[in-house]
């Protein structure tokens, strides 16, 4: 996290006497904090008498816990910076609970403040008491809970420091509410008091020099890169060392837009959902060259088949990260940024050393066509809707192609998700949001809500299914209210469409409690009856947004024209789709990437038959 | 598997201990056995913990270990270059006929008597695994009424302190 790592000029004030409260909203305001999701409560409510006359800090005032976290991490992945969301004890810090696992499986910075009960009180089982710091502990990168209000300026410097660097994460600040109305004296800045965190940012010469051997004895390479290369910053240094070399590049679903998708050396995304050739290309490798990844189970399919041809170079922040699922040839510690940046030096040096000695190296020249073919005969497609309909694939891609490159496009989870990752094409760093680790469902209109907010000059798009939609719509209203007027595409096809393509799949069309929206007379096997229960045409009205329903392929154009011209509120657009759509390819649950199916029944040949 | 000694530099901070133990049991690694306790340093505490793992398993747990903020320092003790101990208090019963018995296996182990009453004595002992179970073996005949004992504590040979680097940073911070 090079970028964000740089911390606002420090601003030298007291000391000074406040109270704690005060010294919270004086410490966030120092360390440079410009937004905060939450909602006030009892034990918390100390610290929103001074918000209220904080001119730097904009709190925007959500409708669920949940939807102030998810905000968070989509204004953290959006703008770079820290996100921070607060809530009060008890439910309140424990409705947290979801966006900080969420962020902590995405390795997406934010900090969470929560109120707890007076100090006196803590143990006792008091009125909205929860042991936050307990519950959030394996889902935290750390957690503090402040008893002492002259702690406070010093934890929120540590807090935002630890969020920030090395490997990102979620930290919680849990204050007792004493802390919060005490008086202490606030002082800035302060000096982090943490002996035993001190990331590894600089690579090792000797692995980097390893590595760029490597990738010049090698024949058939890959570029294998995660979401570590966009926390970094690291974009432009990945597409010089690609250029450089030749060697094809894949990003994961935390990394689209971290390679552009329209270059030709980009394969796509490897993983269950991946493109052919993206999979395909670490099934055949000799070497994957892994930056900023965790060989995450999604990409790997099962284990002990993966890539079981290549020797692995793995550049990763964290060390804990290097041979937990796959072991290392070379492992490299390190922000992805100045490995790639050395890895570039290092390459030009060995081209140079070739060049002299006149030997062939990085020649890639036949593993580009076997790559170039599994391009050619196995491209990303869709069926199309039957006659008259709206396939999802299609609206998606619609969106996508009207909308452009620059702006931002936050997914819920489900197949909506991954053909959004599919069929939009994203050219640009921090243009994707998801909940990729995590899978949370509900993630898209929040994390949008947070992006618009952190950026409001770029256009933001929520890609939601409408299974997701219905968990966290309610900050609409937020959006509505404080003039964050995002879009919100709502692919609308009557069922949780992910969990109902693997009963199509592997529980014989048996389509259990996965019918969102027709009656109790739909006995599981027949189309959905479409109720249209909730309308979320009148829905979004009711809350505050302007609605506009599309059921047809002539409509399409217009209706996504229409949601781009309206820019005074949030628009929802109902984009009723059919329901029998399924995400191709795709590599099932647990068995090796090479069973990949390129669409239902459609096992690619790649001439290995009698293997 | 194999068991691998452990001694951890940690913040004397609240919660630490709990943080150490949850991520051992979320990541599902078995704690063989877990001492805590002060050090020369009022601001470190030191922790030996007997983890039961392969070595591959075992950089795992190090590392996640070493990725909690308050962790300072994880140094793997090599058994041949560390002296381990562990403390047992154990209840036997002895009435006037085998106390004497009794007595003379204390003696033997270089144990302690450390209280005594008509029916029974406690004995306090220190040493190795191996010497604590072979003494308890010993004193099982004539029946072990009650046992406590402590985790490995453990501490490298020579003069070299796997504690004079941690300190200096430390110091730094405070």
């Amino acid at each position: 996290m090079t970028e964000q790592a740089a911390a606002p000029a420090p601003q030298h004030a007291g000391p000074e006497p406040m109270t704690g409260a005060q010294s919270l909203i004086r410490s966030l305001e120092a360390v440079g904090a410009d937004t905060v999701f939450g909602i006030p409560g009892g034990a918390i409510l100390p610290a929103y008498d001074p918000l209220m006359d904080s001119v730097k800090v904009r709190h925007i005032l959500v409708r669920h816990e949940q939807g102030a976290g998810h905000a968070a991490t989509g204004y953290a992945q959006a703008t770079g910076k820290v996100g921070v969301c607060m809530a009060t004890s008890g439910p309140g810090a424990t409705n947290l609970v979801t966006p900080i696992a969420d962020a902590y499986m995405d390795s997406v910075p934010i900090v969470a403040i929560t109120g707890q009960v007076s100090s006196k009180a803590i143990g006792t089982d008091a009125f909205q008491e929860a042991d936050i710091c307990g519950i959030t502990m394996p889902i935290t990168k750390h957690n503090f809970l402040v008893t002492d209000a002259d702690e406070i300026p010093r934890v929120i410097a540590e807090a935002f420091h630890i969020a920030a660097t090395g490997r990102p994460g979620p930290v919680l600040v849990d204050i007792a509410k004493d802390a919060l109305q005490a008086r202490t004296t606030f002082r800035w800045p302060v000096e982090p008091q943490l002996p035993g965190y001190r990331p590894v940012t600089k690579p090792h010469a000797k692995q980097i020099r390893e590595a760029a051997k490597m990738l010049a004895a090698s024949k058939r390479p890959v570029l294998y890169v995660g979401g570590g290369v966009l926390k970094a910053g690291a974009t432009a240094e990945l597409r010089i060392l690609a250029e450089l070399t030749g060697a094809p590049v894949v990003t994961t679903l935390m990394a689209l837009g971290a390679f552009p998708d329209s270059h030709d050396q980009h394969l796509g995304m490897p993983g269950m959902h991946g493109s052919v050739a993206a999979v395909t290309a670490l099934q055949k490798a000799d070497l994957l060259f892994a930056l900023g990844t965790r060989f995450d189970d999604r990409v790997t399919g099962k284990l002990d088949t993966f890539a079981p041809l290549a020797k692995i170079v793995h550049a990763d922040i964290d060390p804990a990260e290097i041979g937990k699922n796959r072991t290392a040839d070379v492992p490299i510690v390190g922000d992805a940024r100045e490995i790639i940046a050395d890895l570039i030096v290092a390459v030009q040096q060995e081209q140079t050393a070739a060049q002299a000695a006149g030997e062939r190296r990085f020649d890639y020249g036949a593993w580009w066509e076997s790559l170039n073919a599994w391009r050619k005969t196995y491209p990303l497609g869709y069926e199309e809707a039957p006659e008259g309909m709206l396939s999802p694939q299609q609206v998606i891609e619609r969106i996508g192609q009207k909308v452009g490159p620059d702006a931002i496009y936050a997914a819920g989870v489900g197949q909506h998700q991954m053909w959004a990752s599919q069929f939009i094409t994203f050219d640009k760093p921090a243009t994707w949001l998801n909940s990729g680790g995590a899978g949370t469902m509900g993630y898209a209109v929040p994390a949008a809500m947070g992006a618009k907010a952190g950026r409001p000059d770029t256009q933001v798009w929520a890609i939601d299914g409408d299974g997701c939609f219905q968990m966290t719509n309610q900050e609409l209203v937020t959006c509505a209210l404080n003039n964050i007027p995002i879009k919100v595409a709502v692919i609308n096809n009557g069922s949780l469409g992910m969990v109902r393509q693997w009963q199509t799949l592997f529980y014989n069309q048996r389509y259990s409690n996965t019918v969102l929206h027709d009656g109790p007379e739909n006995d599981g096997k027949g189309p959905a009856a479409g109720t249209r229960i909730p309308d979320f045409v009148k829905l979004s009205e009711a809350m505050g947004c302007h609605a506009l329903r599309c059921e047809r392929p002539e409509d399409l154009d217009a209706v996504i024209e229409k949601a781009m011209s309206l820019n005074d509120a949030p628009v929802v657009i109902d984009f009723i789709v059919h329901q029998d759509a399924m995400v191709w390819p795709m590599v099932p649950a647990g068995v090796s990437n090479d069973e990949i199916l390129a669409a239902r029944d459609v096992r690619p040949d790649f001439g290995d038959e009698n293997d | 598997m194999s068991k691998h000694t452990l001694s951890v530099l940690v913040e004397n901070k609240p919660g630490v201990l709990a943080r150490i133990a949850a991520l051992f049991s979320r990541r599902g690694f078995n704690i063989d056995s877990l001492a805590v306790g002060p050090t020369e340093h009022p601001d470190i505490s030191r922790m030996t913990i007997v983890v039961n793992v392969e070595d591959l398993p075992l950089e795992q747990v190090t590392k996640q270990l070493n990725k909690l903020i308050n962790v300072i320092k994880i140094v793997e003790l090599d058994p041949s270059a560390a002296v381990r101990r562990e403390l047992m208090l154990v209840k036997v019963r002895a009435d006037a006929e085998t106390r004497g018995q009794v007595t003379e296996i204390v003696q033997l182990f270089r144990a302690k008597t450390v209280d005594v009453s008509p029916d029974a004595v406690t004995i306090e002992a220190t040493g190795s695994s191996d010497k604590l179970e072979a003494m308890l073996k010993m004193l099982e005949p004539y029946g072990v009424k009650e046992l406590v004992q402590s985790g490995m504590v453990a501490i490298g040979r020579g003069a070299r302190s796997i504690t004079d680097r941690s300190l200096r940073a430390v110091e730094r911070s405070a």
